[in-house]
């Protein structure tokens, strides 16, 4: 199942070339590119660890590919690798764009339970079957 | 689709737009003939192998990686910060933009640190020029576990392999420059460009005095040029000489001498005129035309 989180995600995968465009976009807005990247891909799972520091200051999406490059050679095939950009100016100093740039090669995607809760009540609960395996060997 | 059989040189480089910026080149910065030859060539071959990409003729980026040496004042660092310009114009560089460090910047101060941050400066020049200034600082051979050869490491990396996104540019003393890249060969080779900046004479030392004051809005009495003139020549024999940087020096020195002129006749009115004027005296007060210390 496809993971559809963020910007494009229902597209399909951007060619380096339209990332690089992307990145270019962003940083023609004064965005700073950040590399994330997480093997749990619940839609609840913020936390993804950076790769790298934030890049500030860049002029060209060059110096974004060669981190992805770089990024893709430990975690690429066995993580979700995804680029967000941060606009630092006051009032939005929030993500301005997000999108997934590489996923795994098999997304086993995600099971529901139901929990029967008192009163003939149901709580419901998503899980990642990846999630199941320890980190690791998700993927 | 088939080739074309001819294309036209000429029109290329009109539509270009290279021409105004050798133009400029020549107009703004005397002297340097080594250097503007050199450009001259670049943007002469970025231009034929434009042309040869239109007859779908194979055409490789040449790399443009360069090295600039030379004694102080000779226009190292000037000529760096144009060369962003001139290859964004020139069609080379995706932006004008130059990134400009010394060892500082690259090196790091305790162990892990210093990739990190190379790589930083990488990241920011990319798809401009990274300017290197007094590169031989990046290697310390007294000390063998100096961070420096790190830097290097990488920087030879990037050089290598990113050649299309960046171009990075070496600065520093000839002999010192020498020394540099006679203990990391690899440097030299991937240098492509290795330019010497000559000395100036002391006509065009006079032309660079004058354009620096013009840029100022000052200028000369004829007296002052001519004592600015003898000035020069007496400070070209002295030691300590850097070019251009004393000729600047002696101009800041002048203003000075100047302003404490028109403070002390302060009594008359001024005019625009009066301030600025460079007057010989205040040339003639130099230490080194005789003049006692003031």
């Amino acid at each position: 199942m496809r993971l559809t989180q963020g910007t494009f995600s229902f597209l399909p995968d951007l060619t380096d070339a339209q990332i690089g465009a992307q990145v270019a976009y962003c940083l023609r807005n004064g965005w700073a590119v950040n590399l994330e990247f997480a093997d749990d891909p619940h839609p609840r799972n913020t936390y993804w660890e950076m790769w790298g520091q934030p890049m500030f200051d860049l002029k060209d999406p060059a110096a974004v590919m060669y981190e992805l490059a770089a990024c893709r050679k430990v975690h690429g095939g066995r993580a979700y690798i995804r680029l967000s950009a941060f606009d630092a100016t006051a009032g939005w100093e929030s993500l301005r764009l997000s999108f997934i740039t590489d996923r795994p090669a098999e997304e086993p995607g995600f099971g529901l339970e139901r929990q029967e809760a008192g009163g003939r009540n149901i709580r419901y609960t998503a899980r990642s079957y990846a999630a199941n395996k320890p980190v690791g060997e998700r993927y | 689709m088939p080739r074309p059989a001819a294309v036209d040189l000429e029109a290329a480089y009109q539509a270009s737009g290279v021409g105004p910026v050798l133009e400029q080149l020549d107009r703004e910065l005397v002297g340097l003939a080594p250097v503007k030859g050199r450009i001259r060539e670049i943007a002469a071959l970025l231009l034929v192998d434009k042309l040869r990409m239109d007859l779908g003729l194979r055409a490789q980026p040449p790399t443009l990686h360069m090295s600039f040496t030379g004694n102080p004042g000779t226009g190292k660092t000037t000529v760096a910060a144009r060369m962003a310009d001139i290859l964004h114009k020139l069609g080379y560089i995706r932006s004008n933009h130059l990134v400009s460090v010394t060892r500082d910047d690259l090196v790091g101060q305790y162990i892990g640190h210093t990739a990190p941050k190379t790589k930083e400066i990488l990241k920011k020049a990319m798809g401009g020029v990274l300017f290197i200034d007094e590169a031989y600082y990046l290697y310390r051979p007294e000390n063998e576990r100096d961070y420096g050869q790190e830097a290097i490491e990488i920087l030879l990396q990037v050089m290598e392999s990113r050649r299309d996104d960046l171009v990075v540019i070496l600065a520093g003393y000839a002999d010192r420059m020498d020394r540099f890249f006679g203990s990391n060969p690899g440097f030299r080779s991937r240098i492509a460009h290795h330019i010497d900046f000559p000395d100036y004479s002391a006509g065009e030392l006079m032309a660079i005095g004058e354009r620096m004051l013009a840029a100022q809005s000052y200028r000369f009495s004829p007296a002052a040029r001519e004592a600015f003139a003898r000035y020069i020549v007496a400070r070209m024999q002295q030691p300590h000489f850097a070019n251009a940087r004393s000729v600047r020096n002696a101009l800041d020195r002048a203003r000075l001498r100047q302003a404490v002129r028109l403070f002390e006749g302060r009594a008359r009115d001024l005019t625009a005129e009066d301030l600025m004027t460079i007057d010989a005296s205040e040339i003639l007060a130099s230490r080194v035309l005789g003049a006692p210390a003031a």
